[in-house]
């Protein structure tokens, strides 16, 4: 068996409004190449098997688990990590929301979270409690019994709306 | 809901402006915008990666190991097995478990004991090239029937978990049986109830969201390790690791900046990190270990699996007159730390005056036993599953079976027959004021009419005392220094090492109450063995009690001295000041005040001015040490689930928690601690399963396997809360992080098991999942 035989690629993608290239091997996923390649190391990995959600970030406007892509499938992409929610510090509503309810505690899903959030506001602006809840049940949180992140969102959701 | 009771408040309490207040955390500016920096954001100049080649074989000899293909791999440095170990390291013990429990080898040396022990360690270019070379090594392992099932361990000679080391016996520790209590059998002969129940709580792990994971980086030059980790202790893992390299503290710098999450799981020091450290010293280059999900599943330490025959005499007034347990214990077969039950808390919160208990830990060939959120706890989900038996056996209430021998306030100080003494408790009234917020008698028409269609509706019920703030080996006091800066900014350095209790900002909010600073104004420095005082790590549910009594203490000492320079410069008796925000000023005459900046300013740069002999400076370092232990806590759970009759699927429909622990910093906090520790203890009765096979092959090893709670199994939680000020610390706190892991077990198993009492099932084992469900349903014949 040979391992080590591998060619390397270009990657050139966008992330948080950013032109970035790096060469990376093939086999390398989205979610080492934004950690290694490019230092952005909010995405975070907790499964590396698609189930935890810790690593979601979003592509083209949707919301992707990064263990399960290859830097290389994502090419010519436009990816927003969690980084790019608060370019200059300036919390985004649902990071603000996730601030006032605690809804993060050791803070490792929090990125997974904010992003898979993020999201689904910006395809359903007005959810319902238990359309919340759906639509985070692919993210898991050891730490607080998910009270206070669905509390968040539900805050973001409502203050966005009031702010329209 | 929520009651103060207050018995210990003092005149010289300073003005809480943000204790008791759900201020935002400190912590979270970072962590929700990706800048945390966990160990695996950690990187070093010319580090490495490392991957560890792990048994898949439960038990059987090593009878050959080829690593020269995996050497032969472009970008590996190294491939270590025993041999490269044996003889470099030093002692191997923990500071808080002491000489007797040494951590293993950290290589295999011989044979194999559980799968997932490891065998070889790569080094390579990156964590890729690793665990290519791992699938490169070859190895042969004879393999031997394992020993699995924990409850007969102690009974087979003839499989052996450390027959290598010439143990005769699986078992690690044996008690026989002991009676507190003189006229116990007397007691249980005369009683005209005596009900048994065999409890048996499943094997359900901590699962921290980040694994654990290590960045070495040995010095050969300077003889110094740095070293960030996952951990929970940077103290104790600095001392652990001067000892295992033999040099001195001082050469050992640890740090943890941030930590996602630990649950008892990361409060020793692992084989794992040992290896590590070894691989960085001998080859002279940093290395990093980040473990995997599969590795956190299988060979990071486990917990629970215990199982108890719990037998209690129950007289004619339904007055529970003695308790006794028969437990046994798997602590797999390298145990981090032994943590089963402690057979004294048995009668917990009641009046039970007779006790007596056996006790057993045996070793298996399955992953070693670790801390878990209330290590000790199967106490409770022995005797609250026994009790619901009981009720249920004996045609009585549950709940008002506990009423009549639960301890209320009125009946402090109590000595328990297990020879711990309460005060400053409440089981009976959390009892109350859950069961007001639940509306009882309407939960029991509600679920009678719905039997009567058909639907499986139940209640669980779980009261318990918490021991926190314990003392043991090293845990008895923290440290902390707190300094008022030139800037008139406060920092304070504490022992602690935060896994997402949000220590940042409940020891800022005491802090700036203490000093009379703003909480923007203090910033919390932890997890640096190079900055900090000693601390023996967060866990035990002790940082509110005992690292919130030095921060109290120092910042008293900081105020007054304060005060005195203030009194000096303004020409006004101390007692006549206070600080608040920020300023000094005379008590009812703002007007005439100064700021503590221009205080800092004295101590520091015009010490000419300060008064006649004062030391200069504007910083206080106290050790705190509560004044007795422990530092009980408690609280009644419930909860209602329904049983789908043609799923068996169990939803839970409401759960409540009444709780005591003092005066809250931080509601929010508090709460929020509640709430993870209950979605633990809920997710090991209907989710989390540990499964090994006959053989020791582990059966969950991904999360498809092992289902964690997500937001769609989860009701929201509703908290009462009653406090209680104990007067083991300054502040009236109590320790509360375990308690809703402890509660949560034994209450949502209850409510299992009281959905399925109409139908002559008796359910005292966990898991109850929809397979467990069927099960039973198919054992009482209604399959």
């Amino acid at each position: 068996m040979s391992t080590h035989d591998i060619s390397l690629r270009d990657v050139h993608v966008t992330v948080n409004g950013r032109e970035r290239a790096a060469t990376v091997e093939p086999r390398k996923t989205l979610a080492d190449f934004l950690r290694e390649d490019l230092g952005l190391t909010g995405t975070h990995l907790a499964c590396e098997h698609g189930v935890c959600g810790a690593c979601t970030v979003i592509i083209d406007d949707r919301a992707v688990r990064s263990c399960l892509q290859f830097a290389v499938q994502v090419d010519g992409s436009s990816i927003t990590t969690v980084e790019g929610l608060a370019p200059d510090g300036e919390l985004n509503p649902v990071q603000r929301a996730f601030m006032i309810e605690h809804g993060l505690q050791c803070g490792f899903c929090t990125p997974g979270f904010v992003v898979s959030a993020t999201a689904l506001l910006a395809a359903n602006p007005d959810p319902t409690d238990r359309e919340i809840r759906e639509g985070l049940s692919g993210n898991i949180c050891r730490c607080t019994g998910y009270q206070a992140i669905v509390r968040a969102v539900r805050r973001a959701a409502d203050e966005t709306a009031a702010a329209r | 809901m929520s009651t103060l009771n207050s018995p210990n408040m003092s005149a010289a309490s300073p003005a809480a402006r943000y204790i008791g207040q759900s201020v935002t955390r400190k912590e979270d500016q970072r962590l929700l915008t990706g800048h945390g920096q966990y160990v695996d954001d950690v990187s070093q100049v010319g580090m490495l990666h490392a991957a560890f080649l792990r048994s898949d074989i439960a038990r059987g000899t090593i009878t050959r190991l080829d690593i020269a293909a995996a050497l032969a791999l472009p970008g590996v440095y190294a491939v270590y097995t025993w041999a490269d170990f044996d003889g470099v390291f030093g002692e191997a013990w923990h500071g808080m478990l002491g000489e007797m429990l040494q951590v293993p080898p950290p290589l295999a040396i011989t044979d194999v004991r559980h799968v997932g022990d490891p065998i070889a360690l790569v080094v390579a270019s990156s964590r890729y090239v690793a665990e290519d070379a791992c699938d490169l090594i070859e190895v042969d392992i004879d393999a031997a029937q394992a020993v699995v099932e924990f409850s007969t361990a102690h009974l087979d000679t003839d499989h052996l978990v450390h027959g290598a080391w010439g143990f005769p016996s699986n078992a690690m520790v044996e008690q026989p049986f002991t009676s507190m209590s003189p006229d116990l059998d007397q007691t249980f002969a005369d009683a005209l109830h005596v009900v048994e129940c065999s409890v048996r709580q499943n094997r359900y792990v901590c699962v921290p969201m980040e694994g654990r994971g290590v960045v070495a980086t040995y010095s050969q030059g300077r003889d110094e390790l740095d070293l960030v980790c996952s951990c929970q202790s940077v103290h104790e893992t600095r001392n652990f690791f001067s000892r295992y390299l033999q040099i001195p503290e001082a050469n050992v710098r640890v740090t943890a900046r941030d930590v996602g999450g630990g649950f008892g799981q990361k409060m020793f020091v692992f084989r794992e990190e040992c290896a590590v450290v070894l691989a960085s010293k001998l080859l002279g280059r940093p290395v990093k270990w980040i473990e995997d999900r599969r590795e956190n599943l299988i060979a990071a330490p486990h917990s629970r699996n215990e199982q108890g025959v719990v037998r209690l005499a129950i007289d004619d007034d339904q007055i529970i007159q003695a308790i006794t347990i028969d437990h046994i214990a798997d602590v797999g077969a390298y145990p981090a730390c032994p943590a089963v039950i402690n057979p004294q808390l048995l009668p917990g919160p009641y009046k039970i005056p007779r006790l007596g208990f056996a006790m057993a830990m045996v070793w298996t060939n399955t992953m070693g036993k670790g801390a878990y959120r209330g290590p000790w706890m199967f106490e409770t989900t022995a005797r609250e599953m026994a009790i619901d038996h009981a009720a249920r056996t004996l045609h009585l209430d549950p709940i008002e079976l506990r009423r009549r021998n639960l301890l209320s306030a009125a009946d402090l100080p109590f000595t328990s027959p297990g020879l711990q003494e309460f005060s400053e408790i409440t089981p009976l009234e959390t009892l109350e004021q859950a069961i007001a917020m639940l509306d009882y008698p309407a939960f029991r028409a509600e679920q009678a009419a719905a039997r009567a269609e058909g639907r499986w509706l139940g209640l669980g019920c779980c009261v318990y005392v918490e021991p926190t703030s314990m003392s043991g080996p090293t845990l008895a006091t923290e440290g902390a220094t707190i300094r008022v800066e030139s800037s008139g900014k406060v920092v304070a350095h504490l022992g602690t090492t935060s896994h997402g209790q949000s220590v940042e900002t409940t020891m800022a909010q005491i802090v700036a109450d203490t000093v009379g600073v703003a909480y923007d104004d203090v910033t919390i420095v932890q997890a640096d063995t190079q900055s900090t005082p000693y601390g023996p790590g967060t866990g035990g549910s002790r940082t509110a009690v005992v690292a919130g009594g030095a921060a109290r203490r120092a910042g008293e000492v900081v105020r007054d001295k304060i005060i005195q320079i203030a009194a000096h410069q303004m020409e006004a008796e101390a007692a006549d000041l206070e600080v608040v925000n920020g300023a000094v000023s005379v008590k009812g005459t703002p007007a005439r005040s100064m700021t503590v900046k221009e205080v800092a300013a004295l101590a520091y740069r015009f010490a000419e001015q300060l008064p006649a002999g004062m030391e200069a400076g504007l910083e206080a370092t106290v050790r705190f040490k509560p004044t007795r232990f422990p530092t009980w806590s408690n609280a009644t759970h419930l909860c209602v689930v329904e049983i789908d009759p043609d799923t068996c699927v169990p939803h839970v429909l409401r759960y409540i928690v009444s709780e005591d622990c003092g005066r809250m910093i931080n509601p929010a906090v508090v709460e929020g601690q509640i709430f993870g520790g209950v979605v633990q203890g809920l997710g090991g009765v209907l989710l989390e399963d540990f499964v090994y096979d006959a053989n020791g092959n582990p059966l969950t090893t991904t999360f498809m396997d092992y289902l964690l709670p997500t937001t769609t199994e989860v009701p929201v939680i509703e908290i009462g809360h009653i406090e209680t000020e104990s007067t083991t610390n300054p502040g009236g706190y109590k320790g509360m992080g375990e308690g809703g892991a402890i509660g949560a077990h034994a209450a949502v198993a209850n409510a299992v098991g009281d959905a399925l009492a109409h139908l002559g099932i008796h359910a005292t084992s966990t898991p109850l999942g929809p397979n467990d469900i069927h099960a039973l349903l198919v054992a009482a014949g209604h399959g």
